[in-house]
């Protein structure tokens, strides 16, 4: 594992070819380990309550935004438009609320998921092992779950109040969640809150308890960027193209086989130069209002963060076949479905 | 050009390879993964004459939403459906059952991998899952770690070949699993396909003249520059491996063969 001052001394390195050095070998690892592949998923925002208070989050409880909560009605509607662009993972995402989200509200949600897509993975609220399970057995194939910062100091002077506020809660999430029996774990930090090189080495060491403990478990990691919401600034510290290009080729050569994630918070440009170099999984045609694909498309409200790469999930198959890759839309498929 | 093999069985006493009363003429088996493209595949397929091509269960599409990889794959190519992603007996075994109700045929190359970060197969788990789908009709062609011990229980479980791993899955280090494979390959009477690791058309070939019936690669053709050109030369290299074998290579020596130095005295 690399010492935090080898991961300070390569992100802070203003040499170019150290950056073009790294990228030939992340590049090459992934071409390796995954081929000309890119997975693609898309993301849906079933409810915006939330009852934490997290100072960067547009969906925090003290934000005077409207609460939506999708019925049970509109998530199939959700779906149904999401599914005939051909997508086959869904990520169900709530506000981190136990009150208006309960597991009885996830589970009918993952029911209805289960009929138009293959793979379902949800970003929600830490749970207990029981309930993980729970949502195991009823379709779920994977758990998105990021611990934000690793600052513990750090992460009670952002997470202000609600479950969120408790750091090992959160910290142990995964490992439930994997001892649940969850295929998929994937792990992340959002990047600009606290020192990256710090986090990133936290989460490294994370991810290797994790491959240790659980390995049967595919992980797959996501690097955030702290977008403004509301024009408030809450980031510590701008995390520029250059870091995140770099914190993603450590992620590649020091874990070959992991997962590395892209969502749509990043822009066309980064998206198309950092296929290949690391990054095996995309979201596409996404958007992040609850709602947002067919009951609320005229964004009558605020999104979870901004979208800075639009394109329809068509343009970005279409993208990746003229790149020379493969897009991946099925995987998997819940075998536990089938009992 | 089109099919450039030629059997080697037409040129040397040679048996075609069967398996389960199907007879392969061409021992190169070939790995569906990873390819930029499903046109690229068919290319491969198509050029090289393949015979049998493994797909992933969890790449089909069974409701045919996307472009089905299966639409790529001629008809006159047998499928073998794997188990990846399985990570027990259990969970192979769904599989290859969802695979045969979807209609892909009972023959299924067991894959089971409880470790996401080196791939390695599971013997004990893969021994339950070929013992289980033997009994119920299923041609079982188990991807292995090639253990002597492991391989017995696969052919008394009723295994229709024993596939072990050359190194690494994905690696391209070729045989780094040489001596193991050949106690396989001496011991075991099921044929043994060397399933992974194979690197280079010249692994693929010595695999074959240590005696290996078959050869199935992936990675190192479909990340290739020119997967075509590579498929050709993995499909001729296992031809060249094969007569080798066949034509009995002589052992390698390391210096000119002087006299006999230990026994000479005897006869002087």
């Amino acid at each position: 594992m690399l010492t935090i001052k080898e991961i300070k001394n390569i992100l802070l390195n203003s040499d170019r070819l150290l950056t073009e050095k790294l990228a030939g070998e992340a590049k090459s690892i992934t071409e390796q380990f995954f081929g000309r592949t890119i997975s693609l998923y898309t993301p849906i925002y079933l409810s915006n309550y939330c009852s934490s208070h997290c100072t960067y989050c547009g969906f925090n409880s003290h934000n005077k935004i409207k609460r939506i909560k999708l019925s049970l009605e509109e998530m199939r509607r959700e779906m149904e438009k999401v599914s005939a662009t051909g997508i086959e993972h869904i990520l169900l995402l709530t506000g981190e609320s136990y009150e208006a989200t309960p597991l009885e509200y996830l589970k009918a949600a993952v029911n209805a998921a289960k009929e138009y897509f293959s793979v379902i993975s949800l970003e929600v609220h830490p749970m207990e092992t029981a309930e993980y399970r729970e949502l195991f057995s009823s379709g779920v194939d994977g758990i998105t779950i990021y611990q934000e910062t690793y600052d513990s100091i750090r992460y009670k002077e952002v997470h202000l109040s609600g479950k969120k506020s408790d750091y090992n809660f959160r910290l142990n999430a995964p490992e439930r969640a994997a001892a649940a029996g969850m295929r998929y774990i994937t792990l992340g930090i959002l990047l600009g809150l606290s020192d990256a090189a710090e986090d990133l080495l936290e989460l490294f060491r994370h991810l290797e308890y994790m491959e240790k403990t659980y390995p049967g478990v595919e992980y797959s990691l996501s690097f955030p960027r702290l977008r403004n919401i509301k024009g408030k600034e809450f980031a510590r510290s701008d995390i520029d193209d250059i870091t995140l290009f770099k914190i993603i080729c450590l992620a590649r050569i020091n874990f070959p086989r992991v997962g590395i994630n892209l969502s749509t918070r990043e822009n066309q440009n980064m998206r198309d130069n950092l296929l290949g170099i690391g990054v095996t999984r995309m979201s596409a045609g996404s958007n992040t209002s609850v709602g947002g694909y067919d009951i609320n498309p005229a964004n009558s409200q605020e999104p979870q963060f901004d979208i800075k790469d639009s394109r329809s999930a068509e343009a970005i198959m279409a993208l990746l076949k003229a790149k020379g890759f493969d897009p991946i839309l099925t995987d998997w498929r819940s075998i536990n479905r089938q009992q | 050009m089109e099919n450039v093999r030629n059997n080697p069985a037409e040129n040397v006493d040679d048996k075609p390879l069967i398996i389960a009363d199907t007879i392969f003429n061409n021992r190169f088996f070939l790995g569906t993964g990873k390819f930029k493209s499903k046109q690229e595949l068919e290319t491969c397929i198509k050029k090289t004459g393949i015979e049998i091509v493994t797909v992933a269960l969890r790449r089909i599409d069974l409701e045919r939403h996307e472009e089905n990889i299966l639409e790529y794959i001629p008809h006159s190519v047998k499928l073998l459906v794997n188990t990846s992603g399985a990570r027990n007996a259990e969970e192979a075994i769904r599989i290859a059952r969802i695979s045969k109700e979807a209609g892909y045929g009972n023959w299924v190359k067991i894959e089971i991998m409880n470790d996401s970060k080196y791939l390695l197969p599971d013997n004990n788990e893969t021994i339950k899952a070929t013992e289980i789908l033997s009994k119920e009709g299923f041609v079982v062609l188990p991807y292995m770690f090639p253990d002597l011990y492991a391989a017995r229980e696969l052919v008394k479980a009723g295994a229709a070949t024993v596939m072990p791993l050359g190194s690494f899955i994905g690696s391209n280090q070729g045989l780094k699993a040489e001596e193991f494979i050949k106690v396989l390959i001496n011991e075991i009477d099921l044929p043994i396909i060397v399933d992974a690791g194979i690197g280079s058309p010249s692994q693929a070939a010595y695999a074959m003249e240590i005696g290996a019936d078959a050869v199935l690669v992936n990675t190192a053709i479909a990340t290739a520059s020119d997967p075509v050109s590579i498929a050709r030369a993995f499909s001729l290299a296992v031809e060249a491996g094969r007569l080798a074998y066949l034509g009995k290579l002589p052992k390698e020596k390391n210096k000119g063969n002087a006299s006999s130095p230990l026994s000479g005295f005897l006869y002087e």
